[in-house]
């Protein structure tokens, strides 16, 4: 052989074709025929008022959602996000009652949920606890903290102007919190897609022994991706803080499973490795609307919890019971 | 190509065990193609051949752990299907399988009898006679291990020892033995020759898979070769020589051919000070120059990998230092390591080496993402260029660079793995058993490439357990025993002899 | 030295229950009261029955986050047979109890087992669908005590040699599988296989099969203790045992069961029960507010973990001959 290089080409799948026969594509699909079955179903829902109304069931769950997402892909996990927003609540309501303004609540929600993000990371990178068992701990500390600092009082009184975040509108149906879950939704899938730090989150959670031996910071990445988590929670705590206007120490009890159900809705593997933004926005969006049309339908909330339940179950199992029938 | 050398068998005795035209196929790998094995009682029957060549299918088939896809398993000539492990556990068939496979939270006791423990009364698990019976087993391998200590808290010898204790604990006709030597000393080894001629003498049929031609011609009296899952021939030890039998396995004459290279050694780049680990290692020191090839030979379990892993920052030592280019080099983890110009190329590629869920190109450039990306932002057009530059540099053969490089062969995958290093432009690799698993053919490119490298300057740390890779590539060799160095060699001391024996510290 | 070191985790478990009792005891002699011994271990009976089976399901690498679901259903389909059927022998009620309960279990095993669903995505599936199916089946009403025959809600408060029925059950639990558990053939396959599932299948174990098992035993015991609560708490609604899962998750923790499978005792459930019964118990008489339950638990089950990593922190493979003995 007299040419001793030989060059392999670099795809053999063009971009366009493997977003087609992707998790994403039959997601939406799904998500349009939720959208068409519900217009059907109910006058009411092909409103605009209606309509952004019903993004408030999952805006501030998706925030979470896609850090979680980031978190789930690196193969560690966060259960304790709720009873973070209800300790960045409290934090906040205990804010309010010393008179600190709106800026200050901003600082106070947000810096406590980065503590609690660091504290999980800490326990999770530097003792090398398992991150399940760690946040089913702290799940029950930081909600336990606002149960002591509240008992059954609720903190309320918040400004006037604190109202907007979780009220207000930036242009006509267009709420602020919608608009900010947009924003957050492209940062994360920037973060996660296009930069280096996106592909160490892929290699860790594909090979975490691999991504070490090729020289990848394992544990500063996981303790990053905490943070940003409970950065998020402090987030959606300041949003949901807003909207209902007070802060009992119950705040947004269970929605951890919510957010864990929207991330693996989203074709996020919950055992690592694999998952994409987009595909968790979408699931968002799935989950927000079947939650609007069976509450247009007059169907209670828990009944709903059956479908959210069920979908989580079947949209994994639907595509491995497929499979097993064709052999 | 010659005709293959099928050597027949004189039948004095039937087999007790026989695979009739076996098949295994695997997504797209045919790892068995219509082999035969016979076994017979009393006798040592070595099963030969490279790695690939089928011989751990073969025992995953006769123990239960895998299905065949064609062809028939015989037990005394009837044929008989093993569903599962326990089914072939039944039939009398036990393998002594590599440590890995026991349990590391369970006793010493538990583990030899682990599926058929004694039953006492109302059929509940007899724990007194159980160890009874374990310590009576242990007794009789001469092993000194506590049957109630936990497996955790042995040696790999002694867990060795408990692997063939649980082979022995069942009431065998067939006994597979996987390479059985493979971690132990030269006491140890004489200790289990032993043993198979006890087992032999009681009428079992022994399997014995092993790479040591020396053991083969000692204690085997039969031999079966395979070739890529075929089968080559089999017939009686006492009819061929080492040659035929190495002809037959890798399917040409072979003496293996090592590049020839002139060392141009330059300047100290790295000196090892004092390394020492609690339980891994101890007292590690030497230094490495500019073109070098250092082999470091050692018995599979010597501490050189762990040695290695250390350096390259992966486990923190108690003590040591590693000076790179003269100035100390503070190595906390591989990152710091790969910054100071120390890269390590490990011996399990599935696990330490690549992430074979992703591309080819991710895997090359995961390290050097820093240089290919602007500002920490991706830039595919870079990637892509730095990928194909270095594994067109090392050959590499797949369809496209955004494949997964878990389709890729083992010999393919290494290459991989050691273009992910060279594009980080390191002063020292590390290169852990890199011809393991690897076809002969590439065996030769990973050689040649090492040469390569030495010659542009680069320092070269070869780890390897293959005494003609060790003899053939090296300018010096450190010889590790039970955690320590046994030996430096160099020039005129570098004989086969002197690197077994000092392995084996005899 | 191996039954010591496996011993000494539950030795000091036990010392930690202990010393917290003489603590208490300093102050409030009462309530270390033999009688009032048995009110605390009567009350903790539920959490020991359901962590003994999460025990289990543990111990092969999965985990049951559907328990307290499974129980409350069972608990509403007796209470709602009862009231239909007031003369029902309350052993047909134990054998529906359990079937059910066992029914449940087995759906989660076979998603796990047959379909390789993870486990934590499976459970938390079927607990909000276990939910949603009581709301559907109660139309969201309550069960209430003057509903419930006499018969029901006596059983498990009877006296039987001076400890209740329910007490009883617990006992008989702990002693049936600690046979189990340490004596038979099943028993120790769960330990096998959560210990190393690779060795597993050499042995002729099958992973899936075992696993399995372990939820059928877990959802038996939940069915069981979903009659027992009913009847004793004299009430069956939706959000009976809500949040229930994470202090029987909490329970095996403390009690030294490894989230990563292969290492956990039935005394170390037992233990970390008692523990969080003791706690729970003590914080009124000590005039704690009971609203500090949740962080303390929390915390315990933090500290548990961060102890039990450091028990079993990989030490390194055993190479020196001066090292192998040493430990």
């Amino acid at each position: 052989m007299s040419q001793s290089e030989r060059i392999i080409v670099d795809r053999l799948q063009s971009p366009a074709e493997r977003y087609l026969k992707s998790w994403e594509s039959l997601l939406l699909l799904v998500a349009v025929a939720i959208f068409i079955a519900n217009s059907f179903a109910s006058p009411y829902f092909l409103n605009a008022w209606n309509l952004s109304d019903a993004t408030f069931n999952f805006t501030e769950k998706a925030m979470i959602a896609f850090a979680m997402a980031l978190l789930i892909i690196s193969g560690e996990i966060d259960l304790s996000v709720a009873s973070i927003i209800a300790l960045a609540s409290t934090a906040m309501g205990a804010a309010v009652q010393m008179g600190v303004g709106t800026p200050g609540l901003i600082m106070v929600g947000l810096g406590t949920g980065l503590l609690c993000g660091a504290f999980n990371g800490f326990l999770v990178t530097r003792l090398g606890l398992p991150s399940i068992v760690v946040t089913i701990g702290t799940m029950s500390l930081f909600r336990g903290i606002s149960y002591i600092v509240l008992g059954d009082q609720a903190y309320r009184g918040y400004p006037s102007d604190f109202a907007f975040f979780g009220q207000g509108y930036v242009w006509w149906v267009i709420s602020f919190e919608f608009v900010l879950f947009a924003i957050i939704a492209v940062i994360f899938a920037i973060l996660l897609h296009k930069t280096n730090f996106g592909r160490a989150v892929y290699a860790i959670g594909n090979n975490p022994t691999g991504a070490l031996f090729s020289g990848i910071r394992v544990p500063r990445v996981k303790f990053i991706l905490f943070l940003l988590t409970g950065l998020m929670s402090g987030v959606a705590a300041i949003c949901l803080t807003s909207r209902l206007g007070s802060t009992r120490p119950s705040i947004a009890f269970g929605w951890e499973l919510e957010v864990v159900t929207m991330v693996v809705l989203g074709g996020v593997n919950i055992l690592g490795g694999s998952g994409s933004i987009p595909g968790v926005v979408i699931a968002a969006f799935v989950m927000g609307l079947v939650t609007f049309g069976l509450g247009l339908l007059n169907v209670p909330g828990i009944v709903m919890s059956i479908v959210i339940g069920a979908l989580l179950i079947g949209v994994i199992a639907l595509p491995r019971l497929w499979e097993k029938w064709r052999r | 190509m010659q005709a293959e050398n099928h050597i027949p068998t004189g039948f004095q005795s039937a087999p007790v065990m026989a695979l009739d035209g076996i098949t295994k196929t695997f997504p797209g790998v045919k790892a068995l193609s219509d082999v035969a094995l016979k076994l017979y009682p009393g006798e040592v029957t070595a099963l030969i051949g490279e790695n690939g060549a089928g011989k751990s299918t073969v025992v995953k088939i006769l123990t239960g752990i895998y299905q065949p896809d064609g062809g028939a398993i015989r037990v005394d000539g009837n044929p008989v299907v093993f569903p599962t492990a326990q089914d072939a556990a039944d039939a009398g068939i036990t393998a002594i399988h590599q440590e890995t496979v026991l349990f590391d939270e369970l006793s010493a006791a538990e583990n030899i009898f682990l599926g058929h423990a004694p039953r006492g009364k109302f059929g509940l698990i007899d724990w007194a006679e159980m160890e009874r019976r374990s310590r009576a087993i242990l007794d009789s391998i001469g092993a000194e291990i506590d049957p109630m200590a936990k497996l955790r808290d042995l040696g790999i010898a002694n867990k060795h020892l408990v692997a063939i204790a649980r082979a022995l604990s069942i009431d065998a006709r067939v006994v597979i033995m996987d390479e059985p030597t493979a971690a132990l000393s030269h006491k140890e080894i004489h200790e289990l020759y032993e043993l198979v001629e006890k087992l032999k003498s009681q009428g079992k049929a022994i399997l014995f898979i092993s790479h040591k031609f020396d053991e083969i011609f000692r204690i085997a009296d039969r031999f079966t070769v395979f070739r890529d899952g075929q089968f080559i021939g089999d017939g009686k030890i006492s009819d061929v020589t080492e040659a035929d039998l190495v002809k037959m396995m890798v399917g040409r004459d072979v003496s293996q051919i090592f590049p020839d290279r002139t060392p141009v050694i330059g300047n100290e780049v790295l000196r090892v000070e004092g390394y020492n680990h609690p339980t891994e290692f101890a007292d590690i020191s030497f230094d490495l120059k500019r073109g070098e090839i250092l082999g470091f030979y050692g018995l599979v379990g010597a501490g050189r990998s762990e040695f290695m892993q250390s350096l390259f920052g992966i486990t923190r030592p108690a003590s040591g230092t590693a000076t790179i280019d003269g100035t100390a080099a503070q190595i906390r983890s591989p990152a710091d390591a790969v910054a100071s110009g120390i890269v390590y190329v490990p011996e399990d590629r599935g696990k330490q080496g690549a992430i074979t869920a992703l591309p080819i190109f991710q895997n090359v450039t995961l390290p050097s993402l820093a240089r290919t990306s602007r500002h920490g932002f991706i830039q595919l057009a870079e990637e892509f260029k730095l990928a194909r530059e270095y594994t067109s540099r090392l050959d590499l053969r797949a369809a496209s660079l955004d494949t997964p490089v878990g389709n890729l062969s083992g010999g393919n995958q290494q290459k991989v793995v050691i273009a992910k290093w060279l594009a980080t432009q390191p002063k020292v690799i590390i290169l852990d058993e890199p011809t393991k698993g690897i076809d002969i053919g590439s065996k030769a490119a990973v050689h040649e490439f090492m040469a390569e490298l030495a010659q542009q300057g680069l320092a070269v740390i070869m780890v390897s357990s293959e005494i003609p890779e060790i003899l053939g590539m090296s300018d010096r060799v450190i010889v590790m025993r039970e955690g320590r160095i046994a030996a430096k060699l160099s020039g005129e001391e570098l004989t086969p002899e002197t690197l077994v024996r000092n392995a084996a510290g005899i | 030295m191996l039954k010591r070191f496996l011993a000494s985790r539950e030795i000091l478990l036990l010392g930690a229950i202990v010393a917290l009792l003489v603590v208490i005891a300093t102050r409030f002699p009462a309530f270390v009261a033999p009688s009032n011994l048995a009110d605390v271990f009567n009350d903790t009976s539920p959490l020991i029955l359901l962590a003994i089976g999460q025990m289990i399901v543990i111990l092969t690498k999965c985990i049951d986050l559907s328990v307290a679901a499974n129980l409350a259903l069972t608990g509403m389909v007796v209470a709602m047979i009862n009231v239909a059927a007031p003369g029902m022998p309350i052993v047909v009620i134990i054998m529906i109890a359990v079937g059910l309960g066992t029914l449940m279990g087995m759906t989660n095993g076979l998603l796990v087992w047959k379909l390789q669903i993870p486990p934590i995505v499976v459970t938390l599936g079927t607990m909000t669908i276990f939910r949603g199916i009581i709301f559907l089946i109660s139309d969201g009403k309550w069960v209430n005590s003057h509903e419930m025959s006499s018969a029901f809600k006596a059983f498990p408060r009877a006296d039987l040699l001076g400890l209740p029925v329910m007490s009883w059950t617990a006992i008989i639990a702990v002693i049936l599988f600690t046979i189990v558990m340490t004596r038979t053939t099943m028993g120790r396959s769960f330990y096998a296989v959560g210990g190393n599932p690779h060795a597993a299948t050499y042995t002729g174990i099958d992973v899936g099969k075992t696993q399995f098992r372990a939820f059928t035993i877990s959802g038996a015991l939940a069915g069981l203790t979903g009659y027992l609560w009913v009847s004793r708490y004299s009430v069956a609604y939706v959000d009976i045992a809500g949040g229930f899962e994470l202090d029987v998750v909490a329970a095996c923790v403390i009690g030294g069961v490894s989230i990563a499978g292969g290492i956990g005792t039935v005394g170390g459930a037992l233990l970390g029960a008692l523990f969080l019964g003791v706690i729970k118990n003590a914080l009124p008489v000590v005039n704690i507010s009971p609203f500090w339950q949740l962080a303390i638990s929390g915390s315990a089950i933090i500290i548990a973990v961060a102890l039990n990593a450091r028990a079993n922190r990989e030490k390194g493979r055993i190479i020196l001959k001066t090292a192998e003995h040493a430990t």
